[in-house]
């Protein structure tokens, strides 16, 4: 805990508030609702990639004990929303999420074709066997490799060759080509899969014919409940929605999926709620997933290591129903200083399910291919990398041509490299051992835009002087509750423990979703401003007091501390809040504040956060198992809220920027389009055996540009820059450089 | 729901006779794999007959022979004092196996009869012969970078996923069984099958016979042991290669060997031309090389495991350093 500076509340590594609710299991989650007679949904999908349904048997598993319904294209109950072809021949309309149980067409391997709903799940699941599809089967597209010359522009940047999706060119195009000095390089990323580990699920309730609860794991409170309003076309004020607690998500709660759909369809055909979660296997195909990735970076550089030219190209891959696309070259345009730079984006549709974002979407793709390339480029120039990325940082933004809102990346890097033992390194490969093993050390540099946005809270002091904040966010695990009393208990002059934040429900004042590394900056921003307003009126009323004592109070010769009100200059003066109510004869003071960025910094500034990551490997020459020794991560998060959560989404980070590296990666057979890895046991997210000790440090200073709390995002920053620091440094180990991930080791022998 | 009936008898000869006269009746014991194979609708008992309550954890000496229990759990047995005096090789293998959450319900004879993790076998919508004859193997021309390079046919190319087994082959055990003809004695070499045309044929044990517990003879291999696994990630994955490497040391001479490879073979893959040759040459990295060689003799691999022809014999060198304490 010494790596952190304290100061009054904020930073402190405070306990999460919900910490004792988590590990006893008090925490609900989503599935973890009981309903008065609540039915079950299995949901069942295709055996096969592409075609349509020729015939479906739905008699047997009709038949079944217990059977409620079992719903499919032919008989769901329609969903008023979904925007209709003209002609019932006419292809759906590329670009919209998955319409569930809308005609027999066939998109993806596991595609939803029949939902069961019967009395209980054991009944529900059994049933689902029991369904039978007969297919028109059509030839598929499922191989990546085979498929890239159907890649195209995305029509957001057809439309408009200036969206960041377009094609980028600052200075010459390509021009490292012609340089002396250059690296060429492909790099691949597979597939990756969320795999939180709560399993997505959701409980649908119609309440009435045109009022619908829904306990649902969610990233996104107020996005699911706008969709499923307009999907049933309701009022939004008719949805509700709850998502207290979730259990992980990483982006796949961003927005919602056909199985949110059955779920509520089936509760609408059985007129009962219905419980449905999906098994670990669906977890890979109805969810949503980092796409598998094709990338080329060119660079060229001085010999004294000034980059001159970057050209970075990406193809990522989507549906055929819908185009995905991330950020993944962003980070190209302005992380360093070459006058050239030149970024292709493409994407690629296949016969399988539509991504979504996964932690530090595009930019950690993107970062693998552009933090390798730096250390292949350091590599031929002779030159130290972290003195080469030194040599090439930029103070300003070369893409926006703007002032950076802050920056202190050299700072972090500094911290790290002292932190590993940087100077162990070895420029050549292979010069450190550890008895048999290979030692190698690397890094990596990871960069998210500092995003805010706009929320609303409602605060309420009530008389026996406790503070209870809402706001319709989420906590998908960061601690969002736990900042949020910090930042009110700073703020306010309140102790932590007379304050609780509650979210999670759509019955709060809005909040975006939790994702973008956004939640604190957007959030925290309006409890900042509710505890503003808060102060003003306790000042109002402590100045109107008959008691003189206050009199000319203002909220700034005023000190807020430990629940009470003091003049600063003769602190004898002093009420505590909830006398303060009582002189007023108020039960409670209620305030709702909303927080708005100001639009116009962001024409002043770029704003950014910033990671930089390294990494300690031991490779065994012989058999090539590999083992990440040390790891470092440091953040230029602008203010650290809470010094523990804050270390623990680093840490998190860097856990999944291990998994990034060395062990995940979805096989398909393409063959049949099918995945082959699809369990916890096949699929491989990192184990405690596979994370060292990871230390993260934080810069800790903030960022009053961005919001008033100073803070920077996180979330992803903890994980973009982690893979390529682990492959450099088995680069540095070993001598080989492994451009497609993960770096197994079948790869290193 | 998927009906089946569970019976849960206090003696083994009720279990046996249970089960020899219902061919849709199997053991269980600890269910770590039975489970999920019947969530999946891979296996589809009608009878399930729990064998928890027959007296068959201990571990203890007998006749010369460690003898485990079938109902052992893999855990207590990888921590048994006797075993790590005795047969420490096997203690090392059983904690490269799975998770420790797993190995606290796993048994010792449900290890030896778990399943293949060919994914072909797992997936109901997929091809294979193994779950169903006549289908085909999936893995053939499919994903097979974790299948065989030893003992396949074109039926089936899946591997034996158990780590303990590799050491129980290595040290020369014997399953004890008992049946509805009486009980009998397989060398554990002779317990599992290679595939050949029946694939879906997974062991030697008849139909109701029981595994009791399992003898493993005391030898000379108390010290210079290891076992060596690589694998995807360093706890809970499946060997891509593993190697039981057991040496008998005089000063730096091999006076004898035992050498057995996982993730290579449907059963667990004994090496006995290599430990011949390692018999009575000095323990060096060359011997071992050249040990390694023979050891991969007959090796055949597909599109994707072709590493394990390099990987095994790198794994065969390093156990056999890490055995002998060769740098």
């Amino acid at each position: 805990m010494k790596d952190y500076f304290f100061q009054d509340t904020i930073g402190k590594p405070m306990d999460r508030v919900d910490g004792r609710l988590k590990v006893t299991g008090a925490a609900k989650y989503s599935a973890e609702y009981e309903l008065p007679n609540m039915a079950h949904a299995v949901l069942v999908g295709s055996t096969i990639a592409k075609g349509s349904i020729k015939s479906l048997d739905t008699k047997r598993a009709e038949n079944a004990p217990g059977v409620l319904a079992v719903l499919h294209y032919q008989n769901a109950p329609k969903v008023p929303g979904y925007a209709q072809a003209a002609h019932p021949t006419e292809p759906k309309p590329v670009g919209q999420p998955l319409q569930l149980f809308i005609d027999n067409q066939i998109n993806f391997n596991d595609h939803p074709i029949a939902v069961v709903v019967a009395d209980t799940l054991e009944r529900a699941m059994y049933a689902a066997k029991l369904v039978k599809a007969q297919y028109n089967e059509e030839k598929h597209a499922t191989d990546f490799n085979k498929n890239t010359a159907k890649a195209f522009l995305p029509t957001a940047a057809k439309r408009n060759p200036k969206h960041p999706l377009g094609d980028y060119v600052r200075g010459k195009e390509d021009a490292y080509k012609t340089e002396p000095l250059k690296i060429e390089s492909e790099y691949v990323i597979p597939t990756e899969f969320h795999n939180p580990m709560e399993l997505q699920s959701i409980i649908a309730h119609w309440e009435a014919a045109d009022k619908l609860t829904v306990y649902d794991k969610t990233q996104a409170v107020m996005g699911t409940q706008n969709a499923f309003a307009k999907d049933w076309k309701i009022p939004v004020e008719n949805v509700k929605v709850i998502a207290t607690f979730v259990g992980g998500a990483f982006g796949n709660g961003l927005h919602t999926w056909p199985h949110e759909t059955a779920a509520i369809m089936a509760a609408k055909k059985v007129n009962r709620p219905v419980k449905l979660m999906l098994t670990r296997e669906q977890m890979f195909t109805m969810v949503g997933y980092r796409p598998h990735a094709w990338q080329k970076v060119g660079m060229s550089a001085t010999k004294d290591g000034k980059i001159t030219a970057i050209t970075h190209e990406a193809i990522g891959q989507t549906s055929s129903y819908e185009e995905f696309t991330e950020s993944t070259l962003q980070q190209t345009r302005m992380m360093y200083t070459s006058p050239n730079v030149t970024t292709r984006y493409r994407i690629l549709p296949l016969d399988v399910s539509t991504p979504i974002w996964m932690r530090g979407p595009g930019e950690a793709t993107g970062a693998f291919a552009l933090e390798s390339a730096l250390d292949e480029m350091a590599f031929v120039l002779g030159m130290d990398p972290l003195e080469f990325r030194l040599i090439n940082h930029t103070d300003k933004d070369p893409e926006k041509n703007l002032p950076w809102s802050t920056k202190y990346l050299k700072e972090a890097m500094q911290m790290g490299a002292e932190r590993i033992g940087w100077s162990k390194r070895q420029l050549k490969p292979g010069m450190v051992k550890n008895g048999e093993w290979l030692v190698g050390y690397g890094m990596g540099v990871g960069t998210f835009g500092a995003n805010r946005g706009r929320a609303k809270v409602k605060a309420t002091l009530h008389k026996d002087g406790t503070l209870v904040m809402q706001s319709a966010t989420t906590d998908i695990g960061p601690g969002t509750g736990t900042a949020m009393v910090q930042i009110a208990a700073q703020n306010l002059g309140l102790p932590p423990e007379k304050i609780v934040f509650e979210l999670g429900s759509s019955l709060y004042p809005p909040s975006p979703s939790q994702g973008g590394s956004a939640t604190v900056a957007t959030v925290g921003s309006a409890v900042h401003a509710a505890c503003q307003a808060l102060k003003q009126r306790l000042t109002s009323m402590v100045a109107g007091n008959a008691d003189t004592s206050f009199k000319g109070a203002t909220v700034e010769n005023l000190t807020f501390k430990d629940g009470y009100v003091s003049m600063t200059a003769s602190p004898s003066a002093r009420l505590s809040f909830a006398d303060i109510l009582k002189q007023q004869n108020l039960p409670e003071l209620e305030v709702t504040e909303e927080s708005t960025p100001d639009a116009s910094l962001r024409q002043k500034y770029s704003m950014y956060s910033y990671s930089v990551h390294f990494a300690e490997v031991q490779v065994h020459p012989l058999t090539g198992q590999i083992k990440v020794t040390n790891m470092v991560s440091c953040a230029d998060a602008g203010t650290i809220i809470n010094a523990k959560t804050a270390g623990n989404q680093m840490i998190g980070g860097a856990v999944g920027g291990i998994g990034m590296a060395l062990t995940e990666g979805a096989v398909m057979d393409h063959r049949f389009g099918r995945y082959v890895t699809k369990d916890l046991a096949e699929y491989h997210v990192p184990v405690h055996a596979d994370a060292p000790n990871i230390s993260s440090l934080f810069v800790n200073k903030p960022d009053l540009i961005n919001n008033p709390n100073g803070t920077k995002g996180i979330g992803e920053i903890a994980i973009i820059g982690v893979a390529p620091a682990i492959a450099n440094a088995v680069f540095n180990a070993t001598g080989k450089r492994i451009r497609e991930l993960p770096i197994t080791p079948d790869k290193l022998i | 729901m998927i009906q089946f009936q569970y019976v849960k008898p206090s003696k083994s000869k009720a279990a046996i006779d249970t089960v020899a006269k219902d061919q849709s009746a199997v053991f269980i014991a600890g269910g770590t794999n039975l489970v999920d194979l019947m969530k999946r609708g891979v296996m589809n008992p009608e009878k399930l007959v729990d064998i928890n309550k027959l007296p068959l954890r201990k571990i203890e000496r007998e006749n010369g022979n460690v003898r485990i229990g079938a109902l052992a759990l893999n855990g207590a047995v990888a921590e048994d004092k006797l075993v790590l005096e005795k047969h420490p090789l096997l203690a090392q293998a059983l904690n490269a196996g799975a998770s420790a959450q797993l190995r606290n319900m796993a048994t010792v004879g449900g290890n030896m009869m778990q399943r293949v993790r060919c994914p072909y076998f797992y997936d109901t919508a997929m091809p294979c012969n193994k779950r169903e004859p006549g289908t085909g193997c999936g893995a053939l021309e499919g994903y097979n970078r974790m299948h065989a390079i030893f003992g396949h046919s074109d039926k089936c190319i899946a591997v034996n996923p158990s780590d303990m087994n590799v050491a129980l082959v290595a040290l020369d055990a014997v399953v004890l069984v008992s049946g509805p003809k009486g009980d009998r004695k397989i060398p554990f070499a002779e317990f599992h099958r290679l595939p050949g045309d029946t694939p879906q044929i997974h062991t030697n044990l008849q139909q109701g016979e029981l595994i009791m517990a399992v003898d493993v003879p005391e030898n000379p291999y108390t010290k210079n042991v290891n076992y060596l696994k690589v694998r995807d990630r360093n706890s809970y994955a499946f060997a891509l290669v593993s190697v039981a490497a057991a040496l008998d040391l005089d000063g730096s001479t091999i006076k004898s060997a035992r050498l057995a490879m996982g993730g290579v073979a449907h059963k667990p893959w004994r090496l006995n031309e290599a430990e011949q040759f390692l018999a009575g040459k000095p323990a060096t990295e060359a011997t071992f090389l050249q040990a390694a060689q023979i050891a991969m003799r007959g090796a055949k691999a597909f599109e994707h495991n072709k590493f394990k022809l390099t990987l095994g014999p790198n794994t065969i060198v390093q156990a056999l350093k890490n055995a002998s304490g060769v740098a």
